[in-house]
C-alpha cells in the first residue's frame, strides 16, 4: 500500500526543514576546524591543518583526552559489571522488591544531573574524593548503571527462562549458567549497555564542573572553560574528536544490533 | 511482564540477590544517599524550617527564575512537538528504505556530546558567527542580528536538543495505527485535513502526550545549553542552582531550587504514568 500519499506537503516541508535543522551544526564543525583562521570561522583562503597540530602538541589538550578516555573505560566497566548482574537477578527473581531495585536503578536518567551534582558534591567533599580518579569514575560508573539495566533487561527479554533451569537441572552451577548459558545469550544487550555508558562518561558535562577542579581536566571541562573564555579554533578540533568517536561508538552500536537481529 | 514468580525459597534465592547487590550497594550509597541529602539540607541550612521554601512566594529574584524556565520550557516544547510530530509522520509514511535513511538522521545527533552541538550553535549563531557572516554577505542585514547570549539562542539549542526525544515516542504511536483508516476516511469522502484532524491525530494521543511529558521535564532541569547559549544573562533554574552553590555558596537556597525542580518533573511524571505506560516510553532506549 502506498503511503506516502498521507503526508501532505505542508508536513514535508516542516518535516525536511526539521532534518536539516538536527543536521546543520553537526556539519559545520569539520569545516570550521579547518580554518586558517585565528579565531572561529570557515576557512578564508585554503583549508588548514594548523589548529590540528595545536591539538595534536598541546600538553593540556592531550592530558584532557587521556583522563576522559581512562574515566571512561573504567567507569564503563564498573557500570557494566553491575548493571549486568542487577538486570539478571532482577530477571530471575521477578518479585515487587525487585521491580523497586529496577525502578531504583532508574533514577539517574530521570533525576536532572544539577540535582544530584549538589549532593554528590558534599559527599565527596566529607569523604575527601574532589579531584580524584576514584571519586569521578565511582560517579559516572553509578550514573552509567541506568543505560545498562536498560539494555540488558531488554535483551533477557528475549531469553527463555527454560534454558537457565535446564542448565540448572543438568547440574551446572549458578557461576557455570551465567558464563556458559546466559551471559553468550545476551552479549549484544551486555555490549550495547557498555557503549552506552561509555558515551554517557565520555561526554559528562555538568557533574565534572562540581567534582573536579585543577588535577582532572577532561576533554568535556576543557571545552566548557574554552567556550565561555576564549572560543579558541582548537576547539572545533576537540569537538570533532569528541564526535569521531561518537560516530565509532555508533558503528559498533548499529553493528552490534545488526548481529542481533541477523 | 511475566506472571508473579511462586514464592522462593530463600537458599534459592540468595546468589541471586547476590547478583543485584553491588548495583544495589552502589546506587544507595552514591546516588540515593546523596540526593536524600539535598533534600535534607533544603529544610536544614542556614536554619531548620521552611524558610527557604518561603522565598518561592516572596522573592523576585526566585520568582523570576521560574517564570524565565517556564517560559522557555513552553515554548521548547510547543515548536519540537510540532517540528517531531511532522517529523514521525513523514518517516510513518515512507518507504522502508527511505525510513531507515530518516531514523539515522534523527538518532545522529543523539549520539554528538550536549556541549559539542552548543559550541556549534555559538559558532552559528553568535555576532561574527556563519550565520550572521552569510546574511551581512548577501546584503540581506545591515549590522549583526542578535541571536545568541539571550532567549532566541537558548530555545534554538533547547529545540534542536529535543526534537529526536519527541520523535520517537511519536514514530512509536504512529506505527501502530492501522495504515487503512486514513485511505479509508478519504474513500468515505474526508478531506486530507479532516481525515488527519479526525482519524489520525486522536489515534496518536498517547504518544503526544508521552513526548510533551518527555521534552518539558527533560527541558526544566536542562543546564550546559541554556548555560552556554544563554551566556550568563538569560538564568534557567539549572544554571540558577550552580550559581547559588559554587560561585555565593548558599546551600539553602539551591538546594531549595534542586528540590523544587526535583518535586516539579517527579509530579509530571506521576500525571504522565496514569495516562500512559512508562515502561513503554522508557523502555524503547
Amino acid at each position: 500500500m502506498d503511503r506516502s500519499a498521507q503526508a501532505g506537503p505542508l508536513a514535508n516541508v516542516i518535516a525536511w526543514s526539521a532534518l536539516l535543522f538536527l543536521l546543520l551544526p553537526i556539519t559545520v564543525i569539520f569545516p570550521v576546524s579547518l580554518t586558517d583562521q585565528r579565531f572561529l570561522s570557515l576557512p578564508h583562503e585554503a583549508p588548514s591543518l594548523q589548529h590540528y597540530v595545536t591539538f595534536l602538541t598541546s600538553e593540556r589538550w592531550l592530558s584532557s583526552t587521556w583522563q576522559s578516555l581512562v574515566i571512561a573505560v573504567v567507569s564503563t566497566i564498573l557500570a557494566v559489571a553491575a548493571g549486568t548482574g542487577c538486570a539478571t537477578g532482577c530477571w530471575k527473581l521477578s518479585t515487587r522488591a525487585t521491580e523497586l531495585v529496577r525502578a531504583l536503578m532508574l533514577l539517574p536518567i530521570i533525576v536532572p544531573s544539577i540535582v544530584y551534582a549538589l549532593g554528590i558534591y558534599r559527599l565527596w567533599i566529607r569523604l575527601d574524593l574532589l579531584d580524584t580518579y576514584l571519586g569521578v569514575i565511582l560517579v559516572h560508573g553509578v550514573t552509567g548503571i541506568p543505560y545498562v539495566v536498560i539494555t540488558v533487561s531488554t535483551a533477557l527479554a528475549n531469553f527463555d527462562p527454560r534454558l537457565e533451569q535446564a542448565a540448572r537441572g543438568m547440574g551446572a552451577s549458578l557461576g557455570q549458567t551465567l558464563a556458559w548459558v546466559i551471559l553468550p545469550r545476551i552479549m549484544p544487550g551486555v555490549l550495547s549497555g557498555a557503549i552506552f555508558a561509555f558515551i554517557h562518561s565520555w561526554d559528562e558535562a555538568v557533574l565534572i564542573l562540581f567534582i573536579a577542579s585543577r588535577a582532572l581536566f577532561t576533554l568535556p571541562r576543557r571545552m566548557w572553560d574554552g567556550i565561555n573564555e576564549n572560543l579558541d579554533p582548537v576547539m572545533a578540533v576537540a569537538a570533532c574528536v569528541m564526535i569521531l568517536l561518537s560516530m565509532v561508538m555508533l558503528a559498533a552500536d548499529l553493528w552490534v544490533r545488526r548481529k542481533r537481529d541477523g | 511482564m511475566r506472571a508473579a514468580a511462586p514464592a522462593q525459597p530463600f537458599a534459592a534465592a540468595l546468589p541471586w540477590w547476590l547478583l543485584i547487590l553491588p548495583a544495589l550497594i552502589l546506587m544507595l550509597a552514591f546516588y540515593a544517599y546523596p540526593l536524600g541529602e539535598v533534600l535534607w539540607i533544603s529544610v536544614t541550612e542556614p536554619e531548620p524550617g521552611l524558610g527557604n521554601y518561603e522565598r518561592l512566594f516572596t522573592s523576585p529574584a526566585v520568582q523570576r527564575v521560574w517564570m524565565t524556565t517556564l517560559r522557555i520550557c513552553v515554548i521548547t516544547t510547543v515548536i519540537t512537538l510540532l517540528a517531531g510530530y511532522a517529523v514521525a509522520y513523514v518517516i510513518v509514511s515512507s518507504p522502508p528504505g527511505r525510513q531507515r535513511w530518516m531514523f539515522l538522521l534523527v538518532l545522529l545527533p543523539l549520539w554528538i556530546s550536549v556541549l559539542v552541538r552548543a559550541f556549534a550553535w555559538v559558532t552559528l549563531l553568535r555576532r561574527q558567527g556563519l550565520i550572521n557572516e552569510a546574511l551581512l554577505g548577501a546584503g540581506l542585514i545591515d549590522e549583526p542580528l542578535r541571536l545568541i547570549w539571550n532567549e532566541f539562542g537558548i530555545a534554538v539549542g533547547m529545540i534542536h536538543y529535543m526534537i529526536p526525544y519527541a520523535v520517537l515516542p511519536l514514530y512509536a504511536a504512529m506505527r501502530d495505527i492501522d495504515p487503512r483508516l486514513v485511505p479509508a476516511a478519504r474513500g468515505l469522502g474526508a478531506s486530507r485535513f479532516e481525515a488527519f484532524r479526525h482519524v489520525f491525530l486522536p489515534l496518536t494521543r498517547p504518544g503526544i502526550i508521552a513526548a510533551t511529558v518527555l521534552v518539558f521535564i527533560f527541558s526544566l532541569g536542562f543546564y550546559v545549553t541554556p548555560a552556554i547559549l544563554g551566556g550568563g544573562r538569560t538564568l534557567m533554574v539549572a544554571e540558577y542552582i550552580k550559581l547559588q552553590i559554587l560561585d555565593l555558596i548558599r546551600w539553602g537556597l539551591g538546594t531549595m531550587m534542586a528540590s523544587t525542580l526535583l518535586a516539579a518533573i517527579l509530579l509530571l511524571l506521576a500525571v504522565m504514568a496514569r495516562i500512559v505506560d512508562l515502561r513503554r516510553v522508557f523502555g524503547q532506549g
